[in-house]
């Protein structure tokens, strides 16, 4: 069984960002960038999927600059057998890069497909249940649990409510919660071994999509300043404050 | 462009992806598995023996060593080196990391020097972390002048038989062989060799050095020998020709002290930089005071030069054109950036950077160590000069 997991490059989740002086985005300059952690765990869901006998092979894609080809190695040191990129420039949306997604699924045609049910640079959480629509596949968001059982794959989803499984025919597509697992370190040997493993390049032509633009990035500004706290006296005080000043009680 | 650990690095176009990679594999493994428990292990002055497996299974220990004995080398160049001393400065328990990576000035001479069965047997348990390797220059009777070392292995029959003590020993507790500096031969540099001493030696005894100002975490000892007898097979290297293993191992030991000293500096920007945007007095941040400003900005010049230096001596090392003497005034370079940064740091803090348990009043501690272990400032000034023909 085939499994591709999608990776997003995205700023490390350590970072305090900064919107740029003209509010035009977020300061990327000299700002370290990482595999988004979502992605980590479903990178990790397919490795072990491996080695448990169930995948065969484990294939990694991202869309985005050639810089994001650091994110596809990460994956492959993690344990993904190839990488592929889908080559753009600039901010690419959900929509397009659920359309891309389709393109190499029809390539490559795997039984399951594994995303992080958002990035944290975005916050979107929209890319695997488009993907869903476009490719006419079951989806089974924020997973916690998957099990893979012969034609179909039981996936245990992190609702509101508290827990929910469903059962899926295969092919079909997944999206990571947090919960879902630990990801491993990939190892200084692995990082080396997968300078070696494949890494093909396609273009958004290659894969029939034409890269459009639906939304425009109005502004980015950071959150108001917290205003300094205070020490209250009584509970008493506390309670008329939160009546009176805040106005929340 | 802010003032974090990461944004105030200069651009370094020699990494690659990989490079990036273990940073943050690294950088990873160190925030999970180190820096939640650096302080209380440094407070409680040790760490457990389970840290040096997982350090090797995520490939720390192992790098740069031969993939025959359990290491990783192929591909490996001095950028791997640098990032890993940065990486393990940022967390700042300098005794951890002391302790934990000591066998990269304990091992180097054995696989550099040593006998293939010596590296057989010695290299694959202290590479899977199982086993430890010091190093054991200094002695109680002076460290800088290595070549007047007086512990002494005379030969009789296929052994030697040594006597002396070495102090100072960074892992010298835990540490099952020592590569031990002696004197086989007459006086000076020409009569010293180094010799594999195994721990469980009968006539070896070592102590604790307790209390010292910083590196906490690190088991320094005093070792003894008495009588102790150490089979020929033992000699790393040839007879009399010590004071070369001894003076390779430097450069590397000295290169990776810098990195992690300039690094050491940035947390300390890093800190000051956090505090002075938060902290307000007389009306304003610290950060909006002049004075405060100028710190700042100062800081980052000096590791800015520290940095460009640093670069140029690893890009000299990988041409195969490492100067020691350049090296040598590069570790004084980041020594002095350590201790101003840390100065400053601790100033911009205020009463809060004193108490302990944080990041910049551990380096402030942690300053000395660096400017005297690995060859001190005066030395490594004389020795440059020496190198520059003066
Ligand atoms: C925590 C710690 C860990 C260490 N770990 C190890 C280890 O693992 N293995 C090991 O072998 N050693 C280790 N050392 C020892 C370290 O390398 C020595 O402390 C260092 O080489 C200086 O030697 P010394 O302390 O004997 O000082 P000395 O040699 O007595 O020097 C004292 C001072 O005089 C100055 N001085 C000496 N000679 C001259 C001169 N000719 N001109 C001008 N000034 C001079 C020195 O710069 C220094 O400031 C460690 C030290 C410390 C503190
Ligand atoms: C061990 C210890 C014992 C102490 N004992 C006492 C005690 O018994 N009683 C007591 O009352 N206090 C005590 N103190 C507090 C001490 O007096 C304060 O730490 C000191 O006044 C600095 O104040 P701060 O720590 O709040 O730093 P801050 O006032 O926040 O200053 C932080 C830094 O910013 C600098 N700075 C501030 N404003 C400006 C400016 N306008 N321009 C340029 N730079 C500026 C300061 O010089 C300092 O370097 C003690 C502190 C310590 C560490």
């Amino acid at each position: 069984m085939k499994v591709l997991v999608a990776v997003k490059r995205v700023v490390d989740y350590n970072v305090k960002v900064r919107a740029k002086a003209d509010g035009s985005d977020v300061d990327l300059n000299n700002v370290k960038m990482s595999i988004n952690p979502f992605c980590e765990i479903a990178v990790e869901e397919a490795v072990r999927l491996k080695e448990a006998g169930v995948a065969t092979e484990v294939i990694a894609v991202s869309i985005g600059d050639k810089a994001c080809q650091e994110q596809i190695r990460t994956a492959l040191a993690l344990g993904a057998d190839r990488g592929i990129q889908v080559e753009t420039e600039g901010a690419v949306e959900p929509l397009v890069v659920a359309k891309l997604l389709k393109g190499v699924v029809e390539k490559e045609e795997p039984q399951l497909v594994i995303l992080g049910k958002q990035s944290i640079d975005g916050d979107n959480n929209q890319t695997g249940q488009m993907l869903g629509a476009l490719a006419g596949m079951p989806q089974g968001t924020f997973a916690s649990v998957v099990k893979v059982d012969g034609d179909r794959v039981q996936v245990t989803r992190e609702v509101d409510g508290g827990l929910q499984t469903v059962s899926l025919t295969l092919p079909a597509i997944v999206t990571t919660d947090l919960r879902l697992n630990e990801p491993r370190y990939a190892s200084l040997p692995n990082i080396m071994k997968a300078k070696k493993k494949q890494l093909d390049v396609y273009t958004p032509a290659d894969l029939g999509v034409e890269v459009t633009k639906h939304l425009t990035l109005v502004k980015v500004e950071p959150p108001a300043e917290r205003q300094a706290g205070i020490k209250v006296e009584s509970v008493d005080e506390l309670v008329d404050k939160l009546k009176n000043e805040a106005k929340v009680i | 462009m802010a003032l974090d650990f990461d944004s105030a690095r200069l651009p370094n176009p020699n990494l690659t992806e990989a490079h990036e990679a273990w940073r943050t594999q690294l950088r990873r493994f160190i925030d999970t598995e180190i820096a939640p428990f650096a302080d209380d292990w440094d407070e409680a002055g040790a760490m457990p023996d389970a840290l040096w497996p997982r350090a090797a299974a995520v490939g720390l220990l192992g790098l740069g060593y031969p993939e025959a004995y359990g290491g990783t080398s192929e591909g490996i160049d001095s950028w791997y080196h640098w990032i890993t001393a940065e990486e393990l400065a940022r967390f700042a328990v300098g005794g951890v990391n002391a302790s934990l990576m000591v066998h990269g000035i304990g091992l180097p001479p054995v696989i550099n020097w040593g006998s293939e069965a010596m590296k057989q047997v010695v290299a694959p348990p202290v590479l899977a972390g199982e086993k430890h390797i010091s190093l054991a220059i200094t002695e109680p009777g002076g460290g800088s002048d290595v070549a007047a070392l007086s512990t002494t292995a005379v030969r009789d029959g296929d052994h030697y038989v040594v006597n002396g003590s070495k102090t100072y020993i960074t892992g010298g507790m835990r540490a099952d062989w020592v590569s031990t500096a002696v004197r086989t031969g007459g006086e000076g540099a020409r009569g010293v060799s180094m010799l594999l001493i195994p721990t469980d030696a009968e006539g070896f005894s070592r102590t604790p050095l307790d209390r010292k100002m910083g590196w906490w975490a690190s088991d320094t000892a005093t070792l003894y020998f008495d009588n102790v007898r150490v089979p020929v097979e033992n000699l790393i290297g040839r007879e009399h020709q010590g004071f070369l293993v001894i003076m390779t191992n430097f450069n590397s030991e000295r290169m990776g002290m810098a990195a992690a000293m300039e690094a050491l500096g940035r947390v300390c920007l890093e800190e000051a930089v956090t505090w002075a945007q938060e902290r307000r007095t007389f009306g304003k941040r610290l950060a909006d005071h002049q004075v405060i400003r100028h710190k700042i900005a100062q800081m980052k010049q000096k590791l800015n030069a520290t940095q460009a230096y640093l670069r140029a001596c690893y890009e000299a090392i990988e041409a195969g054109q490492g100067n020691p003497g350049d090296i040598a005034l590069l570790k004084v370079q980041a020594s002095e950036t350590m201790e101003f940064c840390a100065r400053e740091a601790m100033q911009v803090l205020g009463g809060v950077g004193y108490l302990r348990g944080n990041r910049v009043e551990r380096i402030y501690r942690e300053v000395r160590v660096n400017a005297i272990g690995g060859g001190s400032e005066e030395i490594m000034r004389d020795l440059a000069a020496r190198q520059y023909g003066l």
